[in-house]
């Protein structure tokens, strides 16, 4: 039927209309009505504006929360000796060698053994002999690698070191609060404490730990001198902290226990950092998923208004869609005429949008010294998002434009 | 019946037999009864007629813009009645140029413009269409006025405008609904020896008025009264009313 339509109309196909033809005709159609396109397009850039800026700010802030939180959290892993806390007598599950043993893992760059050592009594004191005053400060034994890798900053002396450690030694490093109560300043004259009547050499003290802040208040001796004097752990059980590069922590974790106790690495457990920027999403998400309905809704509000003026349009425009039937549109140039219209206005309704929104993710970045990230996925696939709502949103008076009959269009 | 012959020599324009047109209820009413005419080439055809009397369901009959209910309508010897919308669009964009009373101009472009719409739909080269749109428009006397916006023209030179945007793809046929309805009695004058003109320089024109003193111009002037039509009185050619 339509092969024999064809050739018996053949010289007369039907009308084209160039792609370059309908983009000049919905041009002007939108350019005919400046204020009217503008305002039409108001509730798609507000749509999009905020899907962008709310989108683009929890980026943001994730980005945000990850660097605070790297330079900590990230980075550590513990490793817990769980045989110990569950035996009833004590008992130590790190090998002496362990810090090198975890230091050999790949993305670690430092590791320590400590568990705190518990007496029934104030045991530190400056002088020795049960009369002399003595304060209940916590000791803990720790491995030579422990300070270095729970970022102990050293202000004066040194830290416990291998020689400590291989030949127990009696010495110890105090934390800065420590110091000040046992009223120890100066360490050129190598001052001694007791603990718990054995004399120890203060050989540094530090002002703080980034990691394992208790050793400000604290004494510090080597792991080896500890097990001589007061033997295995008895009360908490031994733990070792490791630092490790950026993004290696859960490695690690999952190879440490493994490297450290070959043999038997169910008696350890080692704790990889929970991911607080998970943690801060899921606060946030649902923040974000209302301010997210809210942009929602004002897209919707966006196509029902485009779908409106169009509609509008179709009908103030009847004698237009007549002239260009008598003209010789088919009613498919009349409909590609008017979806292609509020189809521009989506698309250019979305690329203001995402403009604006670009533009507020920086404002609120630089007001907030932050660093702005973006995904530019993001970018590009906001003014696509207009140009489906305006496509969506124009089907229907399309397809009223393109149903007019002529001949009464014409009448209007 | 009335049957208006053309003379065999020559395939008509425009030719219909046995065309009528019967708008759907309720309740349905015959707007046209079975009609015969046949227009030839270089004819200027005057249809004269009160309101309601199926002038304007002739004319979109004619144009392409309705189908009838009955009959065949033939333009250039093809069968357009029962053609598809494509061959019909494309038959009104090339072969049929325009006319109406109320201009149909686009208020936003100039008169340049809005000629060259009309060049839009019937394929003409982009390159070639201000080129033509200004002979068009020289044609109507008006190439002066060319980037003018229509509210800046004056009523009848709205109209020349429409008509050189009606002649500029060269059509068969020049279909004229009451093109001085909207003007006073000077530039009816002057629209009327426009259209003098064109059918001197070799246009077939169907112009359907109620104005008689520009139906008086027109070389054949028939009549239409409650759907049927019938040759006027001194026409000279043809039958006259019969039935």
């Amino acid at each position: 039927m339509a092969g024999h339509r064809r050739e018996k109309y053949g010289e007369l196909a039907g009308p084209r209309l160039r792609p370059r033809d309908l983009g000049t005709e919905v041009l002007a159609g939108l350019l005919q009505r400046p204020g009217r396109s503008a305002l039409t397009m108001l509730g798609t850039v507000l749509g999009i504006g905020a899907f962008v800026a709310i989108v683009g700010l929890s980026q943001v802030a994730s980005g945000q929360i990850g660097k605070q939180f790297n330079t900590l959290g990230a980075t550590q892993v513990t490793v817990v000796d769980v045989a110990a806390a569950r035996a009833h007598t004590p008992t130590l599950d790190f090998p002496p060698n362990a810090d090198a043993l975890v230091s050999r893992i790949h993305g670690v760059l430092g590791a320590g053994v400590w568990w705190p050592i518990i007496f029934q009594r104030a045991t530190v004191s400056v002088l020795p002999g049960p009369g002399e005053q003595s304060w209940g400060m916590p000791v803990d034994a720790v491995s030579p690698g422990l300070l270095p890798a729970s970022g102990a900053h050293l202000s004066s002396g040194v830290l416990i070191n291998q020689f400590d450690e291989s030949h127990t030694q009696n010495v110890a490093v105090l934390g800065q609060s420590a110091a000040a109560q046992l009223h120890i300043s100066n360490l050129a004259n190598a001052p001694a404490i007791f603990i718990a009547g054995q004399p120890f050499t203060v050989i540094g003290i530090i002002t703080g730990d980034a990691r394992l802040p208790q050793f400000n208040f604290g004494v510090a001796i080597p792991e080896s001198t500890a097990l001589r004097l007061w033997g295995l752990p008895n009360g908490q059980a031994a733990q070792m902290l490791i630092h490790t590069r950026l993004g290696a922590a859960h490695v690690v974790a999952q190879q440490a226990p493994v490297a450290i106790r070959p043999d038997n690495p169910t008696l350890l457990s080692a704790l990889a950092p929970a991911n607080l920027g998970h943690l801060q999403h899921a606060v946030t998400t649902n923040l974000n998923t209302l301010f997210l309905a809210l942009a929602g809704i004002s897209l919707v509000v966006g196509a029902v208004g485009i779908a409106n003026t169009t509609l509008v349009a179709v009908l103030e425009r009847a004698g237009e869609i007549g002239l260009r039937r008598a003209l010789g549109a088919r009613p498919r140039h009349i409909g590609m005429q008017f979806l292609a219209e509020s189809t521009a206005l989506g698309l250019f309704g979305g690329l203001i949008g995402s403009a604006c929104g670009v533009v507020t993710i920086l404002t609120v970045t630089i007001a907030h010294h932050w660093t702005a990230l973006l995904d530019p996925r993001l970018v590009a696939v906001a003014p696509l998002a207009g140009g489906v709502i305006g496509l969506l949103a124009g089907l229907y008076p399309a397809l009223r434009a393109s149903a007019l009959e002529p001949a009464e269009a014409l009448r209007r | 019946m009335i049957v208006i012959p053309a003379p065999a020599s020559q395939i008509p324009v425009i030719e219909l037999s046995g065309v009528g047109y019967t708008y759907h209820g309720p309740p349905p009413v015959q707007a046209l009864h079975r009609l015969d005419l046949a227009i030839r080439a270089g004819e200027h055809v005057a249809v004269m007629g009160p309101s309601g009397s199926g002038k304007s369901t002739l004319l979109n009959l004619v144009g392409l813009l309705d189908r009838p209910t009955q009959g065949r309508l033939l333009i250039n010897g093809m069968d357009m009645g029962a053609a598809p919308e494509r061959t019909r669009a494309a038959v009104r964009a090339r072969s049929i140029g325009f006319v109406f009373q109320a201009f149909h101009l686009l208020p936003h472009r100039s008169a340049v413009e809005n000629v060259m719409l009309a060049e839009v739909y019937a394929d003409i080269p982009r390159r070639r269409r201000r080129a033509e749109a200004m002979t068009a428009l020289e044609r109507v006397g008006l190439a002066a006025r060319a980037t003018a916006l229509p509210t800046a023209l004056s009523g009848g030179e709205r109209q020349r405008v429409a008509i050189a945007r009606a002649l500029v793809n060269r059509p068969s046929l020049l279909l004229c609904d009451e093109p001085t309805g909207n003007l006073d009695t000077v530039t009816t004058g002057e629209i009327s020896e426009l259209l003098l003109d064109l059918h001197a320089g070799g246009s077939t024109l169907l112009v359907i008025t109620h104005n008689p003193a520009v139906a008086e111009r027109a070389s054949r002037r028939l009549a239409i009264c409650d759907g049927r039509l019938m040759e006027y009185q001194a026409g000279g050619r043809g039958g006259g009313p019969s039935a």
